[in-house]
């Protein structure tokens, strides 16, 4: 945000004249506004490309017609087609929870946004505590979840929201305990701070480090869950649960929830090339904030491509994957970390 | 698991007519306790076409298309029991080269079935790929039997004394591609679903049928071999040739987990697929001359008599009781359902287990509502 | 212990083939065919739209009385003696009128039970598949030239089983 305050005094004569409150103000709009054309343009491209890459894996070719090549505008018109739908709220809801809880959803993959260091000055709010920040405000979805389970007043979606708040809060420990391992090290929970302890060579990337590497891997795993992704898509399991904690939605506020969870697969990926992949570094041909979407953009691939081959687990398998299996070998790796960092 | 330790209190959770996973219009009251099932009562009829009453207005052929659409996954098998059933009523052998088109068509047909059983029991694990991969051959089945009777799914082939086409020209050659290329189909699916450990973590411990519960509740074809009985009225109660030819009965072996889980009858179904691929091979290598229609009156009018045939369908075994007083129409055509049989067995199998298992419990035993309700 | 290594190193082996697998079919050609611009082409066998040539029609009833489900409406009348002799294609005389053939198509199951009685081969099933219409009236189709003097039966009363 400094950087962006400087562009604007250097820039636009007589910026530096306006009133103190403005000067500050400004860029906060500035920025969030990008910040949201960037939530909403991430997701409309990842589900074309989810669309595409689904059909592909099944030989099929997906959205072929809209917008002529490859039927790139079918999110688009899809989105269009919500946003005319008819807005349905089921008679005996909880009217004021179930209009919020998809803001809910959605506001927390938003806000996560504004740490993401997409370049060395492209980042909203450099905070010293940024890991731990997404850390907590990406669980915020889990309450607009429950919400959204409860308010329904339908089975289906209060078992949905129930599996997703189990699932959430159990992942959220390996998940952290593993993004320890890479604390450790840099020695700060900036994320710029542990961008820039990678820079130089591709092999000073933390997943090309022994133990980070395993860490790495319980981190994509442990958001994978986060985000309600097959193998762990239980909250949403559609041949079980219909369609889990957005049964009863349509229109526009469904497209909330569907925005979100696009969102945030692309914010636990953005967290994870942060993390490991060296974040926006990258050869010199391409600049930075480049760099780094297409990394978060490969790992989003990945997520698309398990979900396109796995089946999903059971609840009690998957409570059995989070504290028996991910739980026990992020406490060894933070300890391997720990002793590595003292050596 | 010790679930009394933790019970709490039960809602009722309506499963169904209209959910994704029901196979149909199955409509399952579960009695849960969070996430554990304490008791299920399945509740059929919604796809109810009164076919039993539908045969003693129409004459006997007119039947056929009633029987085709018994269970439409399944129809060529479906309507060669009840062709079989009048043939016997008629005292009618049929000649050579009907019996081992019957025998082609049906397992072309069983692996049509075994197919689609195996995809959508993919899709309801939660893996969609296997699914389409599935669907993707089965088109190619669909498209032999279009250019065989003119139809994909309700063929109205099997007649009472013969089949309604002949094969057309090239057709040996086309089955024999799909048959090549079909082979290795099976190997990928093995290794993108049947080993896969999450699959089989879902279902290798779960939706156990035991030997004495299946011969008790009358479970037939790939759900009792899943048990480990090797019963194939194939094999046991040989109809239109099928002693001739060489094939395996596969049965459930309980190599991940106990015998007759959901993971044994589901593999008994791809083993099937494999066994039926052989017995294609062989009908299309002998395939004798003849006639494919025998002689018989335009109007069939079977002598006042009663009588009761089973074949081998993919879900089972299919019986009718069809009784004739001499007239032009049946006086009553009597189905025996396979499909009926192992439902009753559901609230058995599926009592103790959580939300997620019935699926995979209904999805592996594989039912069409279509000839639940009939 | 041994066992949790390994289910562990079973899960992700598996899960790695499962995405060899699905990463080939990545690359391989997709089946589908782009309907509306791209059409397949139906084996003459098809049984889609059922089509009756009124010409050849000879009136007989019999798959009127063949069809399982009573999707055939038929009334016929007698041709006056002092009527030019009229013949099917196949030299067949025809001595009725049919002053109704109407096929409801909604209710067809196309079975093809009623195109085999046929003596004069005049009633088909067509290969044509695009027959989608906006009001269910539209399904029923009329092959009979002239039209009937009273309106068409239009209530398919079931016939008593003893008539045939």
């Amino acid at each position: 945000m400094e950087y962006l305050r400087e562009v604007l005094t250097r820039q636009v004569g007589g910026y530096d004249q306006l009133p103190e409150v403005l000067q500050i103000f400004l860029p906060m709009l500035l920025a969030c506004l990008l910040c949201l054309g960037l939530v909403a343009l991430i997701p409309l491209i990842a589900i074309w490309a989810e669309r595409k890459v689904s059909a592909h894996m099944q030989d099929r070719l997906g959205p072929m017609r809209v917008g002529g090549w490859h039927g790139w505008a079918q999110t688009i018109a899809d989105g269009v087609k919500l946003l005319l739908k008819e807005d349905i709220i089921p008679a005996q809801a909880d009217r004021l929870l179930f209009k919020l809880a998809p803001l809910v959803v959605f506001a927390g993959g938003f806000a996560a946004f504004v740490v993401l260091p997409f370049g060395e000055s492209f980042i909203v709010s450099d905070l010293n505590i940024g890991v731990l920040y997404i850390a907590a405000i990406s669980s915020l979805g889990v309450v607009g979840i429950i919400m959204a389970g409860w308010a329904s007043n339908n089975k289906y979606a209060l078992f949905g929201g129930m599996r997703a708040a189990a699932q959430i809060v159990s992942y959220e420990i390996p998940t952290v305990l593993a993004i320890l391992t890479v604390v450790i090290p840099v020695g700060s929970l900036s994320m710029q701070e542990i961008v820039k302890a990678q820079s130089g060579s591709v092999f000073n990337w933390f997943i090309f480090q022994p133990v980070t590497f395993l860490a790495f891997w319980i981190v994509f795993l442990g958001t994978l869950a986060e985000v309600n992704r097959t193998p762990f898509d239980i909250p949403e399991a559609e041949s079980e649960l219909v369609a889990g904690y957005h049964t009863e939605y349509s229109g526009m506020r469904f497209a909330f929830f569907f925005l979100a969870e696009y969102a945030n697969m692309f914010l636990v990926s953005a967290l994870a090339t942060t993390l490991f992949l060296g974040g926006w570094h990258g050869p010199g041909f391409l600049p930075g904030p480049v760099w780094f979407i297409l990394k978060a953009m490969a790992l989003v691939f990945v997520q698309m491509w398990l979900r396109w081959t796995l089946p999903r687990l059971r609840v009690d398998q998957l409570m059995h994957v989070s504290w028996k299996v991910l739980l026990p070998i992020a406490f060894v790796l933070v300890l391997a970390a720990g002793t590595l960092a003292l050596i | 698991m010790q679930v009394e330790a933790y019970a709490g209190e039960e809602m009722v959770l309506n499963m169904g007519p209209q959910h994704p996973s029901t196979h149909g219009v199955l409509r399952l009251e579960l009695e849960t306790d969070g996430e554990i099932v304490r008791n299920v009562i399945p509740h059929i009829g919604y796809l109810h076409r009164c076919f039993e009453k539908h045969a003693e207005k129409v004459d006997y052929p007119g039947v056929i298309p009633f029987c085709d659409r018994m269970d439409y996954i399944a129809s060529m098998n479906n309507s060669l029991g009840y062709a079989l059933a009048v043939e016997k009523l008629m005292d009618l052998e049929v000649n050579e080269r009907v019996k081992t088109l019957r025998v082609l068509m049906a397992e072309l047909n069983r692996i049509a079935s075994h197919l689609l059983s195996v995809g959508t029991y993919a899709m309801d694990i939660g893996s969609f790929t296997p699914f389409l991969h599935c669907f993707r051959e089965r088109e190619k089945i669909l498209d032999l039997f279009e250019w065989l009777c003119g139809a994909r799914l309700l063929y109205n082939y099997n007649w009472v004394g013969g089949v309604s086409h002949d094969i057309p020209d090239g057709f040996e050659a086309k089955t024999r591609e799909f048959l090549g290329q079909f082979e290795p189909v099976i190997a990928e699916l093995d290794k993108l679903l049947s080993y896969n450990k999450i699959f089989l973590e879902r279902t290798a411990n779960v939706g156990i049928i035991s030997e004495e519960q299946a011969l008790s509740h009358n479970v037939t074809g790939p759900n009792l071999r899943g048990s480990g009985i090797a019963w194939d009225l194939r094999r046991e109660e040989p109809y239109c040739g099928y002693d001739t030819y060489d094939f395996e009965v596969p049965v459930g072996l309980g190599e991940y987990g106990p015998l007759g889980s959901c993971w044994d009858r589901y593999y008994v179904r791809v083993r099937e697929m494999e066994q039926s691929l052989g017995l294609i091979r062989q009908a299309l290598d002998r395939l004798p001359e003849g006639d494919v229609q025998e002689h018989i009156p335009r109007r069939v009018r079977p002598a006042k008599n009663e009588v009761y045939d089973r074949t081998e369908t993919p879900r089972g075994e299919l019986g009718y009781y069809v009784v004739s007083d001499g007239g032009l129409i049946p006086f009553r055509v009597k189905v025996k359902s396979p499909c009926f049989t192992v439902l009753s067995l559901l609230p058995a199998i599926a009592r103790g287990g959580m939300v997620a298992d019935i699926i995979a419990i209904i999805g592996s035993i594989d039912i069409v509502m279509g000839e639940i309700d009939r | 212990m041994k066992r949790y290594f390994k289910d562990i190193f079973q899960s992700i082996w598996t899960v790695l083939q499962g995405m060899k697998i699905t990463g080939n079919h990545l690359f391989t050609r997709s089946c589908t065919l782009q309907y509306p611009s791209v059409k397949w082409e139906l084996p003459e066998r098809s049984r889609m739209r059922l089509f009756n040539k009124i010409e050849d029609c000879i009136g007989c009833g019999q798959c009127v009385r063949a069809c399982p489900v009573d999707c055939i409406y038929m009334t016929t009348e007698k041709r006056a003696k002092q009527e030019p002799p009229l013949f099917a294609a196949d030299g067949t005389p025809i001595k009725l009128r049919v002053t109704q053939f109407d096929i409801d198509m909604s209710l067809c199951c196309y079975c093809n039970l009623c195109t085999y009685p046929c003596p004069t081969h005049c009633l088909v099933m067509t290969p044509e598949y695009e027959f989608a219409v906006q009001s269910k009236q539209d399904f029923l189709y009329r092959f009979a030239k002239e039209e009937p003097q009273a309106p068409p039966k239009p209530a398919p009363t079931p016939r008593p089983a003893a008539a045939r």
